[in-house]
């Protein structure tokens, strides 16, 4: 077992810290030209051809920096769609968003829906969007209205398969989430003096911070579990999507909260960034299913199969 | 990244497990931890029959007696073990402390005479740091060790020391300069626990076992060829053999962790378990996974850097919690049940001593208070509380 990074992982990773630290609300057609929208598409089709694994970097990173673009709704569904749709999403011409229920995510950037119908995922055709307020605002909710299927990408069997996925990125994500929330807050302890000594040296401030610490790094090890099992077709995907899904989720709120109290007033106010951190984590919390729904589903999995 | 076994982890992986099919005795198998087992005759033999295997010193270097392979294939035979439910080679406190202290810091002639028999199981090691007025804050060790010509005469107490009961020598960390205080002033040295003026008497502890014990030395005589580093420097020899005591446990707290999950499982299937108790061994599961990941990613960090990753501070702290809540929650599925002792109580009493010996897991190796202290200091680089 090597758990090590590629030296390729960690140069992508270091380009894509440096790009969204100075391009915070980049265009779908910035990041083709970067190369991420196709990353895990096949060079025939105009992608990267890099695996899911590379993909991971790049969603840990969007994470952290709250990026605003459908970039986990079209990664989801990406591989499953017909070649030359993939092509469009490498060359940035089109993204993605999967309306499984009523509330769809990333529906004022995705270019495209998908549905699912009978045994078949189409595209949505002829139908209208109304983008909602939403707590978090880099990946605001929507519904559609009206349209009908249009043009049939793929067979929903892939439905198992894209639903894990999605748990892996949303765990990726909030692993990092959880981690810039706890950065922002070392950082501000360390400089913020209250009876003539840095916050941090109580340990009634720092040991919750350890806490959070010792939690994201677990999530963060069930979350890389999770993206090598999506990378490989490994039997363990399922499992451990939404083990990493629950965990990490569960880290980053809880981290977030953690953060906002040892900021104190600042941590609660609109003047910082903290507030929307812990809304991305909130959001991912609520995704795809509670925290103890997928433990129950990891529970059946253990107890129930015999 | 790669969370598959290479080829050569997978064929070592084998023979580890080969071997222990064929070796490990019945009787040893699915040991308690108990007394009883932990420094019997069969341990000893079993100890021995490890050595003879080749699995005493797997990662310590070839001209030390060791194997001189990379501490992935120690993680993996901890791994292994763990998974046979074998009793540990009697010598954990030699191979996991003393034994890299010794090869950090001895003396040729050290080395030569201490390191193979320490291999073998013929010698028995026990540490010598905390003492009644020296937990968590150990640079407040008070035991004496003057210089009296070619010797030191040593007067004071060691406390919560394993193995001391049938050790024949211990790594003790003495005050050497009376007038010193805190880091400095301090000796490290191997004293002979069967000589003159050392006494050893057994604590029993909460689950009625005496695994550790308390060490008297009045007018002990070590000489001076026994002193591990330098005379005064005992305090920076200490931190190698901690970072040793930290370093290698991971890997077997993991797997030994790994196979009470394995266990609660089962009991949750004979027992029925509600959908509260089921979120709850789904938790613990969860959380197993992760401490395995996490112990692999340290390990990727000490073979690249040479030093393990951050992550790998949070392995105990992490384990001892978890060991706790599991061996709870068996408890809790088993009712008053868990209240009867062998030879009335369910699975020979497994659950209700693993549960009360799991509450020194947040003590023992640095309490989860000063473990937390260390992540906040030393990884997240706050600055101290004191």
């Amino acid at each position: 077992m090597d758990l090590a990074f590629t030296p390729l992982q960690d140069e992508l990773r270091a380009q894509a810290r440096r790009f969204l630290e100075s391009t915070p609300e980049p265009t779908w057609a910035s990041l083709a030209e970067l190369g991420w929208t196709g990353a895990s598409v096949a060079e025939e089709h105009g992608g990267a051809g890099l695996s899911f694994l590379e993909e991971a970097v790049l969603h840990e990173e969007a994470g952290r920096a709250l990026l605003h673009a459908p970039l986990w709704s079209t990664s989801c569904l990406l591989l499953f769609l017909p070649a030359e749709d993939q092509a469009k999403v490498a060359s940035g011409e089109a993204s993605w968003t999967v309306a499984l229920g009523p509330l769809v995510p990333d529906l004022d950037t995705a270019t495209s829906v998908a549905i699912v119908g009978g045994d078949t995922v189409w595209e949505l055709a002829g139908f209208e969007r109304e983008i909602l307020a939403t707590n978090d605002p880099s990946r605001p909710l929507g519904v559609v209205s009206g349209g009908e299927p249009g043009r049939e990408l793929c067979s929903s069997d892939v439905l198992p398969a894209l639903r894990t996925r999605s748990l892996a990125i949303l765990a990726l994500e909030a692993a990092a989430v959880g981690a810039r929330a706890l950065e922002l807050s070392v950082e501000y302890v360390q400089s913020r003096m209250q009876f003539g000594r840095p916050i941090g040296s109580y340990q009634a401030v720092s040991h919750p911070l350890a806490s959070s610490y010792t939690e994201l790094e677990l999530a963060r090890s069930l979350a890389w579990w999770a993206a090598w099992c999506v990378a490989e077709d490994d039997p363990e995907a399922a499992i451990a999507a939404a083990a990493a899904r629950a965990e990490a989720a569960d880290a980053a709120v809880t981290a977030c909260e953690r953060a906002i109290q040892a900021h104190g007033g600042i941590g609660f106010t609109w003047e910082h960034v903290l507030h929307r951190l812990y809304k991305r984590a909130l959001g991912i919390q609520s995704w795809e299913a509670s925290s103890a729904q997928l433990r129950a589903e990891v529970a059946s999995e253990l107890l129930d199969t015999a | 990244m790669d969370f598959r076994d290479s080829a050569d982890e997978a064929r070592f992986r084998d023979e580890v497990r080969a071997w222990f099919d064929v070796n490990l005795p019945d009787e040893l198998r699915g040991h308690r931890g108990g007394s009883a087992r932990f420094d019997g005759p069969e341990v000893r033999a079993w100890s021995r029959a490890l050595y003879d295997g080749g699995w005493s010193g797997i990662s310590w270097p070839a001209e030390y007696g060791g194997r001189g392979l990379s501490p992935r294939f120690q993680a993996i035979y901890l791994e292994e073990e763990a998974r046979a439910e074998a009793p540990p080679h009697i010598g954990v406190i030699g191979l996991g402390m003393a034994g890299p202290t010794i090869i950090a810091h001895g003396s040729e002639a050290q080395k030569e005479r201490y390191l193979q028999p320490l291999l073998a199981a013929d010698e028995i090691w026990c540490q010598g740091f905390s003492e009644p007025g020296a937990g968590s804050d150990l640079a407040g060790v008070r035991t004496s060790a003057r210089l009296d010509g070619d010797r030191f005469v040593l007067d004071g107490q060691k406390v919560w020391s394993s193995y001391a009961h049938i050790a024949d020598y211990c790594i003790l960390l003495t005050r050497s300069d009376p007038a010193s205080e805190r880091h400095a002033g301090l000796t490290y040295m191997i004293v002979d626990m069967h000589g003159p003026g050392v006494e050893v008497r057994p604590l029993t502890q909460i689950t009625g076992e005496a695994e550790f014990n308390e060490i008297f030395f009045s007018s002990a005589e070590v000489p001076v060829e026994n002193v591990l580093g330098e005379i005064g420097d005992g305090w920076g020899v200490a931190m190698t053999t901690l970072l040793h005591e930290r370093g290698t446990l991971g890997f077997a707290l993991v797997a030994r962790l790994e196979v009470q999950v394995r266990k609660l499982v089962s009991l949750a299937a004979d027992r029925g378990a509600s959908p509260v108790q089921r979120d709850a061994i789904a938790r613990e599961w969860i959380s197993l996974q992760a401490l395995r990941v996490t112990a692999y990613r340290s390990l990727a960090a000490l073979e690249r850097t040479g030093v393990p990753g951050p992550e790998g501070s949070i392995l105990k702290l992490q384990w001892s919690e978890a060991n706790q809540r599991v061996t709870k929650l068996a408890l809790e599925l088993l009712g008053a049940d868990a209240q009867l002792l062998p030879p009335n109580a369910p699975y020979d009493g497994y659950w209700t001593l693993q549960q009360l010996r799991s509450r020194g897991n947040t003590i023992e190796a640095g309490t989860s208070e000063i473990l937390r202290s260390i992540v906040a200091e030393r990884v997240l680089g706050l600055p101290r509380s004191r």
